[in-house]
């Protein structure tokens, strides 16, 4: 993989800026370090195709953590069990609190996090809050422990629509270097979770690398392939991609290969131009100002106002936090930045009513 | 003047709300557009919320409200999310897009039939966007849709008229208004469907994303009415074979 990467000369990057459809091999091109001095080019041709196929619009949204315990022990992570924080789960009652905090300030898109501990939180924990939100939200996503297919489908009637679960890294070496123990150590069980969510019906599935363990411009390539994969077997699925990059987080670890805010927006560009129909994230893990600069250039999803505490918004005693936010800013404050730039941050895109309660029958 | 459903329109251009840089913009490209009908996606939209960003900017004695089901893969969801329209005051015209490819967004035949079936028997007013595919407008029309809307080329692609052949024959063929809708990215694209006898064009990328989406609207809007005049005046039939200005040269010696 890294080979294809560094064997792309600059004939190949300017054919893939060309080309509507470049493909894997345009995609190494556009990830290799040949194709750097045609990042403004690269932002180009990522902005026209994202304003075309998007329109000039950025959907907004927040996470709800509702619980940082773990038994996974990965050694980037705040809510590792090695770590010592105060470690909390909400109470239902406590989640939808938390949750109505956000529709308050005007939330329609949840994202529901947790930590990867199933005796704590479980199936039974998410179906029952997602009944309790899913007529008052647009659209409620997850990211917690990966599930079975059936557990998904449970979930999916329950009004949950989408599902991310990161891979953190495509290198099994180094994926097997970071992740010390716990479910999360089997690689081949995390990379086919996507694949189990589209199965279970799902409509969308997010996949990520968590940025700053392995070389980038592998994971970028890894991405693509696992895009290219879940589209030609899961067709009716949406799909998107996160670029968590890694930020400080209790442990003090420091990442093992730094990636830049160039090299960032270089993955960014590159997978919009490889796939001009995948969601694109970039969450507050990132400073505002970087946010700013990249309204409109390639990324669709913005979240805003976030805490990745459980119980930050509203409860006393919130628990630690996975990481440290870089855009502390408000959905108010984030909104008027992507105004500022023309375009119109979406509240709204999706609506309860798109689910069949509970019976099947109905849908058919 | 064009009637749809018993309901007449000046306007043969047919506006959407998606994608624009903000509710102000999107306001004032309509109104250049000089459409009466527009559709609006019931995923963006909070019915119950009079306060909704799109729909608070919309003027409903102006425009005829086209509730679309944008998202739906399958004739369930469309079916519900037509019947939730209707129920919050959305009315009974509804622009059936049922679209199981969320890459494409290619409209499912099958699908769009099923619920084609179900809504008209319910009382909606169903305009099914479609494949230009004339045997399916036919079994649409039949089913009770009340217009049919091939699509020029997928959604968004701004390629014009790329189905051409079939939407001629759907054209000559059908008894319901026929609405090219989607893939329009060009005032010539417009004017070219127009110029074939559709009997109007929805257009909404172009103009949303165009760098002034106002005079963009504006640009559709004469290429539709250009386009018009010139079906109904009788274009000239395309030819291989240049044309004599004196066409009896070579007849002088017929007494």
């Amino acid at each position: 993989m890294q080979a294809a990467i560094s064997r792309a000369t600059e004939a190949e990057v300017l054919q893939a800026l060309r080309s509507d459809r470049p493909g894997l091999n345009g995609l190494a091109a556009l990830l290799s370090p040949a194709a750097e001095p045609h990042l403004g080019a690269m932002a180009k041709r990522s902005t026209a195709i994202t304003s075309q196929r998007f329109g000039r619009t950025m959907q907004v949204y927040a996470p709800v953590y509702l619980s940082s315990f773990c038994a996974n022990r990965c050694v980037y992570c705040g809510f590792s069990a090695d770590n010592t924080i105060t470690r909390r789960v909400l109470t239902i009652a406590e989640a939808e609190s938390e949750a109505m905090i956000l529709h308050r300030r005007g939330f329609s898109h949840l994202l529901l996090v947790s930590g990867e501990a199933p005796a704590k939180l479980g199936v039974d924990y998410l179906e029952e809050l997602a009944l309790r939100l899913r007529d008052r939200f647009a659209a409620l996503s997850i990211e917690v422990q990966p599930l079975a297919t059936e557990e998904y489908a449970r979930l999916f009637q329950a009004g949950i629509t989408s599902v991310a679960v990161y891979q953190e890294t495509y290198d099994r070496a180094v994926y097997k270097q970071v992740h010390l123990g716990g479910r999360k150590a089997d690689f081949d069980y995390r990379l086919e979770t996507p694949a189990r969510v589209a199965e279970a019906g799902m409509r969308e599935v997010g996949i990520g690398a968590l940025l700053g363990l392995a070389d980038w411009r592998a994971e970028g390539l890894a991405l693509g392939q696992h895009l290219a994969w879940l589209r030609r077997h899961y067709w009716r699925t949406g799909l998107t991609v996160s670029f968590p990059r890694m930020r400080p987080a209790q442990g003090e670890f420091k990442p093992l290969q730094p990636v830049s805010e160039r090299n960032l927006s270089q993955m960014i560009f590159a997978l919009r131009i490889f796939d001009p129909d995948v969601g694109l994230y970039l969450s507050t893990r990132e400073e505002a100002r970087f946010r700013d600069g990249m309204i409109g250039l390639g990324p669709t999803r913005y979240s805003a106002g976030s805490c990745t505490a459980p119980g930050g918004y509203g409860l006393e005693n919130a628990g630690g936090e996975q990481f440290e936010v870089g855009d502390n800013r408000s959905l108010a404050e984030v909104s008027a930045a992507i105004q500022k730039k023309g375009f119109d941050p979406v509240r709204k895109d999706w609506d309860a009513v798109f689910q069949a309660k509970g019976d099947r029958q109905q849908a058919a | 003047m064009l009637t749809i459903a018993g309901r007449k329109f000046r306007s043969r251009l047919f506006g959407g709300t998606g994608k624009f840089s903000s509710p102000e913009v999107m306001k004032e490209a309509l109104a250049a557009s000089g459409c009466e009908m527009v559709t609006v996606a019931l995923r963006r939209i909070d019915l119950n919320n009079p306060a909704d960003d799109i729909m608070s900017v919309l003027d409903r004695d102006r425009y005829l409200f086209l509730p679309n089901t944008s998202g739906a893969r399958d004739a369930g969801e469309a079916i519900r999310l037509a019947r939730l329209a209707r129920a919050s005051g959305g009315g009974e015209w509804l622009k059936l897009e049922v679209t199981p490819d969320p890459r494409t967004l290619l409209p499912d035949p099958i699908e769009t039939f099923k619920a084609t079936e179900e809504l008209v028997k319910e009382g909606f007013k169903v305009l099914p966007y479609m494949n230009a595919d004339p045997i399916l407008a036919l079994r649409l029309q039949d089913a009770g849709a009340v217009a049919v809307m091939p699509l020029g080329s997928p959604i968004g692609t701004n390629q014009g008229v790329l189905t051409r052949f079939q939407i001629e024959i759907i054209i000559a063929q059908a008894q319901v208004p026929v609405i090219v809708d989607a893939g329009l990215g060009a005032p010539s694209h417009v004017a070219e469907a127009m110029e074939m006898g559709a009997d109007a064009v929805l257009v909404n990328t172009a103009i949303a994303v165009a760098g002034d989406p106002v005079r963009m609207a504006r640009a559709f809007a004469m290429a539709v009415e250009a386009g018009r005049i010139a079906y109904e005046s009788g274009l000239g039939a395309v030819s291989k074979d240049a044309a004599p200005s004196s066409p009896e040269d070579g007849l002088g010696f017929l007494r």
